[in-house]
């Protein structure tokens, strides 16, 4: 396995959106390779011919009926919010396009 | 200490019903101790001292009233991980990023317990986002093991374990996505079990690796587990990954097991847990557990596990993917802290300083983990090599119970570690979790309940016992027999030994 | 912004290039809760009322899958003529975006409900063209941000932006198809064809409201060029915001011009996210990606396999609707059409809508009648189409039926649509509230009558000597006197009774 390089643990880092210091990506960088190159061992076993296990309990279609159900109060959904204006979450100017 | 916090639950709900005492003399014993020996220990991030007396009160209206007990538990305190939710009390998951929210919506087992007339006193601290083994991690300072306050309570679930070890409360909830109810189990002498995946309902419980987390039971007996087990557990239609199953029936189970009756019960040691990394005091500590369930007629065999080996590396790669994908929610936008929003800064800039500054360093370093493995180019190598490991370990247990009921091992490695000294090491921190982490992606439940403290240290050491998936009522029958039969030996229950704490007032 | 685009002539375009066409239809599912939430869907509610720890993304908070939308999803795949997968999953699509409040999608990703199938579509000249599909899936619709400050309201040079999480977790079906290839100077027409005919089938299957000027019908569209002597695809731009079918003919057609004129110039197609301007026509570039997108896409572990019996699929292939092609040609028959009057109504897009107004009661000839003038005429003043017009076939049948019973004259009926369209309630409401009731009071209209007899002596005595045309001077006055609210004919036959009485 490849070793991590520091443009990679920044590349990461943006897209976790995470805005990390400079001192932190060189003591990541030296973190996240020892680990990645510890887990890599993963590789050894996994043959083609294992398949993969995505959850733990082997359930199928649980569903909901299309019945609805009471949510929250618009008073309760921006309880938490950081800032809110006209019944709305206010938030920074966003920059990207909606995808 | 008031000797009303020294019971068990199932003693204190009795003494309840026989109106030998309220259950708001019991709330306000637990919150007496809470404020004697919290400042030391620091189990607790919240104590909601009047909502807890308002419902300890209602039980007391309810036995007043001569009313059928809402539960066996009715009446009975119970510390709350901070990672479930609860109304009326803020939900920080020990972390930064989340200080002050206070969830608009109950947990379902906050729900079910509310409704059980269990009593919660406060909500416990825990390494940040449920990411450790030390509650070392918590934004809030660690917790401290009651059996020596310069040591790790076990993580991340180190606030709940540490207030029953601290006879702050009976029962307590933790959460367990590699370890984290049995880890902290082991290490602080008290009994902690990890459900089938699916057993109990993780509506509310905030997400830290969705295919692993499971909530659990807490307690310093097994027969105290087994009663909360029975009221958290069951179907819950708002978690699609919950079993439509009746749950299991543990407490008759462990009625079963006291009677001290092994005979026809096979258990399988895994030989891969032992070696290099295993304290000898813990080695003693097993071996002489496994003797004593040999004494009670079970027969013991050995049975290997190839691909356990794997298992922690399988682990450190579905956790944090999985995690990094859930922890993108919190981006300073509908709840949460917000930082750096000066009017000027766009929404990515302020999402990216909040993440950075709410976000502690191991729940960083495993978001980045996590974003390396599942992106592309090193998807198939990490996060579809884990999950080909965690067929293999499925596969493993299969294969072992085809020759044994249950399995057992040592809970951990190594007992309580002194605070500060792994926290510069993650891998070596990781080790905590070894012997936890395959039950946990096989989905199996699995517990811990304190074998003989370490002849070395002289700290707790924990027996874990593993079982199929559902066969829950086996390993609560082990445990129970193994319990009175220790007890006997030992001439009372190892928890009495816990070292008196100073008293803060 | 760049400034404006040159543009290649189109017939060059054609004459060098082969255009390639790939389109994402995005529907909402009008069903009565969200995909993975019990909040209801429905539009138009105050701000954060419609709202749920799941669908919020608040901590702690898990999915569980809509069954309905399930069987939307399922009867879409097979009215597409889709394979359905025995066994699937829903996967995680990570990327951050203030309207989405987990940061994730819930979608499908490489385990699609439908796949590999197709749709027979047909142009005005009558000509089909089979546009292969790709898949159908399952996903969440994000919620709405609303861009203050600045001067267009839009994204750009917004001081801050509202979020309104309502539509957060809508069932949505991305509806991909196959590149389409060959279709030379048609493609725009062959893609307004496509949407249309998807358009209409998903309201045949009654799964959507398919309202494209709402957003419960959104389609983006991929184009690219290949050389005539080109062996493989060129770059595809995708452009979004595409909100009317004319709109999918123009934004076709405009990058078509756009990047042949890049082409020819020697220069590269950026594979980029272009957004359609309405009012110009054109399409223009969206910010440019620092990296590429990387999803991290992985199974979604909150919500377990989905696998549908084969029972269950067979049983939800017998609720298909007729198609709407197939219906198309017994309604001609049925309705004794030719093929020009057909093509006519389809042109308009109005033969589905005819059909439902017979379905709801109304007679072919009376619902033909309204959809094609009144309708039309109101659609076109609108500029949109006719089936986005804010009154449904069942309402349009009421009206006829009002007529037919003789509680609406046709001018009283007319009111009432234009009170339906204006939103003032259904047929019924607009009746009462317009006070569109005809004058059925007997002895009121005698008294019009004869007053209207009275003040024209001339006209009384022509009707007495037998000329009952001239009765129609009379019934005007009447007519008026009632302010158009009564039965003409009733009121000739009065007039005739009271002029010979
Ligand atoms: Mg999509
Ligand atoms: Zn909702």
């Amino acid at each position: 396995m490849p070793t991590i390089s520091r443009d990679e643990v920044a590349h990461l880092a943006r897209l976790a959106r995470l805005a990390v210091t400079e001192q932190e990506l060189d003591k990541f960088a030296g973190q996240l390779d020892i680990i990645l190159q510890s887990v890599a061992q993963v590789t050894e076993v996994a043959a083609d011919d294992v398949p993969p296990t995505s959850h733990a309990v082997p359930l199928t279609n649980v569903f909901r009926d299309d019945v609805v159900r009471p949510g929250l109060t618009q008073q309760q959904a921006l309880s938490g919010a950081p800032a809110a204006e006209d019944g709305r979450f206010r938030v920074p100017r966003i920059l990207g396009e909606e995808q | 200490m008031s000797e009303l916090t020294r019971l068990t639950a199932a003693e204190l709900a009795a003494k309840i019903q026989a109106k030998e005492v309220s259950a708001v003399e019991v709330a306000q014993a637990h919150l007496d101790r809470i404020a004697d020996v919290d400042p030391a220990v620091h189990a607790f991030l919240h104590v909601s001292a009047e909502s807890a007396l308002a419902q300890a009160r209602a039980v007391d209206e309810d036995v007043a009233a001569g009313n059928q007990p809402a539960s066996p538990l009715a009446g009975v305190p119970l510390a709350l991980k901070d990672v479930v939710t609860m109304q009326g009390a803020p939900t920080t998951c020990g972390s930064k990023m989340l200080e002050g929210w206070h969830p608009p919506y109950d947990a379902t087992i906050t729900t079910k317990m509310l409704e059980a007339g269990i009593v919660i006193l406060g909500k416990t601290n825990m390494d940040e986002f449920a990411m450790g083994s030390s509650t070392e991690n918590s934004a809030y300072g660690p917790t401290r093991n009651p059996w020596d306050l310069d040591r790790i309570p076990g993580g991340s679930g180190g606030g709940s374990s540490a207030a029953l070890a601290a006879f702050e409360a009976p029962l307590a909830i933790g959460t367990d996505t590699g370890g984290s109810i049995r880890q902290p189990g082991a290490v602080t002498g008290t009994v902690g079990v990890k459900p089938t995946y699916g057993g109990v309902s993780r509506y509310g419980l905030v997400a830290f690796s969705s295919s692993l987390d499971q909530a659990g039971p807490c307690a310093r007996t097994v027969m105290d587990a087994a009663l909360l087990h029975e009221v958290i557990g069951g179907h819950d239609p708002l978690d699609a990954t919950s079993i439509d199953e009746p749950v299991p029936a543990v407490v008759q189970a462990v009625r079963e097991g006291s009677i001290g009756d092994l005979r026809g019960l096979k258990i399988g040691v895994v030989k891969e847990f032992s070696g290099d990394g295993y304290e000898p005091g813990v080695m003693v500590s097993f071996n002489e557990a496994v003797e004593r369930l040999r004494s009670l007629g079970a027969e013991i065999v050995e049975v290997s596990c190839p691909h356990f080996k794997y298992a922690l590396s399988a682990y450190y790669l579905i956790a944090p993917s999985e995690c990094s994908s859930n922890l993108a929610r919190f981006d300073a936008m509908r709840y949460g802290i917000r930082v750096g929003d000066n009017g000027e800064r766009s929404a990515e800039e302020v999402m990216s300083l909040t993440r950075d500054a709410g976000f502690g360093p191991e729940v960083k370093r495993r978001i980045m983990i996590g974003t390396y493995a599942l992106s592309s180019g090193y998807y198939d190598a990490y996060y579809g090599s884990a999950q080909k490991v965690r067929t293999l370990i499925k596969r493993d247990f299969e294969a072992a119970y085809e020759k044994a009921d249950v399995l057992v091992s040592p809970t951990t490695p190594t007992t309580a570690f002194p605070l500060g000294e792994r926290t510069d090491n993650p891998m070596a921190m990781y080790l905590a979790d070894l012997c936890t982490i395959p039950a946990s992606l096989a989905g199996h439940p699995a517990m811990s309940v304190p074998s003989r403290l370490s002849g070395v240290d002289g700290l707790p050491v924990g027996l874990q016992i593993m079982a199929p998936a559902l066969q829950e009522t086996r390993m609560y029958r082990v445990a129970a027999a193994y319990e009175v039969a220790r007890n006997e030996a030992d001439g009372g229950p190892l928890i009495n030994r816990v070292p008196e704490l100073e008293v803060a007032r | 912004m760049t400034a404006a685009a040159e543009l290649m002539d189109y017939d060059e375009v054609i004459s060098k290039f082969d255009p390639v066409l790939g389109l994402e239809v995005h529907v909402e599912l009008s069903t009565a809760t969200k995909m993975f939430c019990g909040c209801p869907v429905t539009f138009g509610g105050e701000p954060n009322t419609q709202v749920c720890p799941t669908c919020l993304g608040l901590p702690g908070a898990l999915p569980v899958v809509n069954a309905n939308a399930v069987a939307s999803a399922i009867r879409i795949g097979l009215a597409l003529n889709c394979e359905i997968a025995e066994w699937c999953r829903f996967a995680r699509k990570n990327y951050f975006y203030p309207d989405m409040p987990k940061n994730f999608q819930t979608s499908q990703y490489d385990e699609p409900i439908a796949f590999n199938g197709w749709l027979d579509v047909e142009l005005e000249d009558g000509t089909v063209v089979r546009v292969d599909i790709e898949r159908a899936h399952m996903e969440e619709d994000t919620g709405k941000s609303l861009h203050v400050g600045g001067a267009t309201g839009r994204i750009h040079g917004a001081e801050h932006s509202l979020l309104d999480y309502n539509r957060a977790g809508v069932p949505l079906i991305e509806i991909v198809t196959k590149p389409i290839t060959g279709t030379g100077a048609r493609a725009p027409e062959v893609a307004r064809a496509y949407v249309t005919a998807l358009r209409d089938l998903l309201r045949a299957l009654d799964v959507s409201d398919v309202r494209m000027d709402q957003g419960s019908l959104r389609c983006d569209a991929n184009v690219s060029l290949m050389a005539k002597d080109a062996s493989e695809f060129g770059t595809r731009t995708e452009t979004k915001n595409v909100n009317s079918l004319r709109s999918v003919e123009r934004a076709v057609r405009f990058e078509m011009t756009r990047q042949a004129a890049v082409l020819q110039a020697g220069g590269r197609i950026v594979q980029e996210t272009r957004h359609f301007d309405e009012s110009t026509g054109s399409t223009s570039s969206g910010r440019a990606k620092e990296t590429s997108e990387d999803y991290r896409y992985f199974p979604e572990p909150d919500l377990v396999p989905i696998a549908p019996s084969r029972e269950w699929v067979e049983e939800l292939r017998q609720t298909l609707p007729e198609m709407p092609s197939v219906r198309r040609k017994r309604i001609q028959a049925e309705w004794n059409l030719t093929d020009l009057e057909l093509r006519d109504l389809l042109n308009v897009g109005a033969v589905d809508l005819i059909a439902a107004t017979v379905d709801a009661g109304a007679s072919p000839g009376e619902a033909r009648a309204w959809w094609v003038s009144q309708l039309a005429q109101e659609a076109n003043s609108r500029g949109v189409e006719l089936a986005d017009l804010p009154i449904t076939p069942k309402q349009v049948a009421e009206v006829i039926k009002m007529v037919a019973s003789g509680q609406l004259t046709n001018k009283l009926a007319r009111s009432a649509v234009e009170g339906v369209l204006a939103g003032e309630g259904e047929p019924a409401e607009v009746v009462e509230k317009r006070n569109l009731k005809v004058v059925s009071d007997e002895s009121a209209l005698t008294a019009a009558v004869d007053e209207a007899l009275a003040a024209q002596p001339d006209v009384l005595e022509k009707i007495r000597s037998g000329k009952v045309a001239a009765a129609g001077a009379i019934v005007g006055a009447v007519m008026k006197a009632t302010k158009g609210q009564a039965d003409a004919k009733r009121v000739r036959e009065l007039i005739l009774e009271r002029a010979n009485a």
